[in-house]
């Protein structure tokens, strides 16, 4: 794709944050740039890399095994929360699901009450949960909003339960499943061009809507403007009303 | 006499043939239904077992391994008492004792030959008089039932420390994780692995797949791969390293689907073995079958010919033959799994078309999320890639997806939610002598092959 726009992707520990097929994410902003005829570049950072994150577009961080969230832990409080912090604040594009949307925030507080501390990026805070969210979620939200369809689908399980300070808004309204903490019926938080979720399965292939609007900000903070012409998203489409559509259904069955 | 276990025997037969004449292939419900009338029904058959029980557990692997540990044993002439049809729940083992015991309460065999999943192992090991245990390989499995990785390898760990010290335990030397099970056990530990770099890759396909240290919990270095984590590494930090394998494979030569034939070292020699499961990772089953058995004294000729015997279990990897025509089904169920048929389905060249069917019913695992994790980039970056796929089940259409953005060409795709649909079309695609690869995750297997069985093709798979 020679002559397309450069977008520079990152994927932070994809090494160790890679539960729950979370690479698919990356796997759908790098080839939906190729579609629509940019030239993606995809970058893995890992563990004590100290990266300027304002030079890329897009930057991406799954969840992890719980010795794997400890060491994320410590390289994102010691050596990338500043920098991560600059680039949001500068308009880089960041999807953080699960133990990463968790990371962004405050604090962690564990069973026994301890407060492991986020990197504040977001006004939110997580509280252990003492029973599991887990199944199919489905979520409105004024995000990608395409004429009348706002959903977005994906696949919830975690026990972390996430609240929202006030200012913050939640990526969208949960229509089935749990959300952020199974109680106020939000799920996810967007602060400028930061969006965190519970929301994997891979969350972004079977919602391009989501995938271009993230991709739609990252080319806008960079060249001003953004025009993605419509892809072809029969199949896309196809599987988000099947996941609709088993969401309503009993889990399991 | 014991009239409890009796009781729970007599329940447990009648259960299975209620269950049989209802149609079902129900392989747990009479175990249910024993172990709610006698807890000790396990324990009381399976001490009558002369010479005791051989455990087999990990994540892939377990039943195609069990069914040559069973083929050797037979070869060998002993009587096994094994649970098959991949139950391998506790009820799963139940259910095969009481089927195996005559109704006077007795079981006339010399092995217990059981598999159980990684969270079984520690509720059978009091319950067996174990002679040895097999561990196959950890992956992610289904995270929705048994939770991260470490804690399946610790439940695993924890299991085995409480094997008797006479015990034999077979590793992986291969995988680190099976590895870093054996330092500092009481028990004779011995480990296989493959010594054959041909198939091997100097970097893995996916960094995804490195593991940390089990000693010290730094990154591994791998010279080199085998399949996803396996493979020959070292821990820069503390210098743990790969254990050097008692029982090994010298050299192999896949035949893509017709097998693989390999020679295989013990402490007491070489010698060749022919296998007819497709793919590098049953070359994998086939070693761990050996290190097992040869392990327990089997002589090397013997095991050499069990396994040659010894042809594919129900669902797992098998050949059905419907008109003319063949057709593989490859049970599918994570991503290690779905790596290893697709590394098979390449090896084939004639491979042309494809049936891949996902469910995502409690057994299959609810999340689907780890179809992501499969390398479908190497089937669709292949320079043969099939012609045509077909998607199909509950998720046909999340496959599809994944399909597609893996760079596979969209019009290709066929999406067919009924497997009966899929299966009717997969075989018009292809041509006589032609194999068709259906790929299905657990219950998607048990409703095709209830399709062909209804068509006459195969007998019911609780008689295979
Ligand atoms: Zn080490």
């Amino acid at each position: 794709m020679a002559g397309g726009l450069a977008v520079r992707i990152a994927h932070l520990y994809p090494d160790l944050m890679n539960l729950y097929g979370d690479r698919g994410n990356v796997i759908a902003i790098y080839r939906r740039c190729q579609w629509h005829g940019l030239a993606p570049e995809l970058l893995r950072i890992t563990l004590d890399e100290k990266v300027d994150f304002r030079d890329f577009d897009i930057l991406f961080v799954g969840g992890g095994q719980d010795k794997e969230q400890k060491q994320i832990c410590m390289d994102f409080t010691k050596v990338k929360g500043a920098a991560l912090s600059d680039a949001v604040e500068d308009g880089v594009v960041l999807l953080a699901i699960c133990g990463g949307y968790q990371l962004l925030g405050k604090y962690y507080r564990t069973g026994t009450g301890e407060e492991i501390p986020g990197i504040g990026l977001l006004d939110a805070w997580t509280e252990a949960g003492r029973k599991r969210l887990i199944g199919n979620v489905v979520i409105s939200s004024d995000l990608v909003r395409v004429g009348s369809d706002h959903t977005v689908v994906g696949f919830e399980n975690h026990s972390g339960k996430t609240f929202l300070g006030k200012g913050l808004r939640p990526l969208g309204r949960v229509l089935l499943g749990f959300g952020n903490n199974g109680e106020d019926g939000m799920e996810g938080a967007v602060y400028r061009n930061c969006i965190g979720t519970y929301l994997h399965g891979s969350l972004l292939p079977k919602n391009p809507a989501l995938t271009d609007y993230l991709i739609g900000a990252s080319l806008r903070r960079r060249y001003g403007e953004a025009q993605l012409k419509p892809l072809d998203d029969t199949i896309e489409s196809i599987a988000h009303e099947a996941a609709i559509h088993r969401a309503r259904q009993p889990v399991g069955r | 006499m014991d009239l409890r276990l009796l009781f729970a025997i007599w329940c447990g037969k009648l259960t299975v043939r209620l269950s049989r004449a209802m149609g079902g292939g129900g392989s747990t419900v009479p175990g249910r239904v024993a172990l709610a009338i006698d807890p000790l029904v396990i324990r009381k058959l399976a001490y009558q077992c002369r010479r005791g029980a051989i455990l087999v557990t990990g994540t892939n692997g377990k039943t195609t391994t069990s069914k040559m540990v069973s083929d050797i044993l037979r070869r060998a002439r002993y009587r096994v008492v094994h649970n098959r049809s991949g139950a391998n729940l506790i009820y799963g083992v139940a259910a095969a004792f009481v089927q195996a015991a005559n109704v006077f309460g007795r079981i006339r065999a010399d092995y217990a030959l059981v598999e159980v999943d990684e969270g079984t192992v520690r509720k059978v090991v009091d319950q067996l008089p174990l002679k040895a245990v097999l561990v196959t390989n950890f992956f992610r499995d289904q995270l929705d039932r048994f939770g991260e990785l470490d804690h399946t390898v610790q439940l695993v760990s924890e299991g085995l420390s409480r094997a008797p010290y006479d015990a034999l335990i077979a590793l992986n030397a291969d995988d680190p994780l099976v590895a870093g099970l054996g330092p500092g056990r009481p028990q004779r530990i011995l480990y296989y692995g493959i010594e054959d770099s041909h198939y091997a890759s100097p970097i893995s396909e996916q960094s995804r797949e490195i593991k940390p240290c089990q000693a010290c919990g730094a990154t591994l270095k791998y010279d080199s791969f085998f399949y996803a984590h396996l493979g020959r590494y070292r821990c820069p930090s503390c210098g743990q390293t790969r254990p050097t394998p008692t029982v090994s494979v010298q050299q192999v030569a896949l035949r893509g689907v017709e097998g693989s034939d390999m020679i295989l070292r013990t402490d007491t020699g070489d010698f060749k073995v022919n296998i007819t499961f497709p793919g590098l990772y049953n070359v994998y089953n086939a070693l761990a079958a050996a290190a097992v058995t040869h392990g327990l004294g089997i002589p090397d000729h013997t095991v050499a010919t069990g396994l040659a015997k010894s042809a594919g279990s129900f669902g797992r990897m098998e050949v059905i033959r419907v008109d003319g025509k063949r057709v593989l089904l490859a049970l599918v169920k994570n991503p290690a799994g779905i790596d290893a048929v697709i590394r098979t389905v390449l090896e084939d060249r004639r491979a042309r078309h494809m049936v891949i069917a996902i469910n995502d019913k409690f057994a299959d695992g609810t999340d689907i999320s780890w179809l992501w994790d499969g390398d479908f980039e190497r089937l669709s970056a292949s320079d043969h890639p099939p012609e045509s796929v077909i998607t199909s089940g509950i998720r046909a259409a999340d496959m599809a997806v994944r399909l597609k953005y893996s760079g596979y060409p969209a019009r290709r795709i066929t999406i067919k939610n009924s497997l009966d649909d899929a299966l009717q079309e997969g075989l018009a695609r292809i041509d006589h002598g032609e194999t068709l690869y259906f790929l299905p995750t657990y219950t998607a297997m048990l409703e095709v092959r209830e399709i062909i069985r209804r068509r006459g093709y195969t007998r019911h798979f609780w008689r295979v």
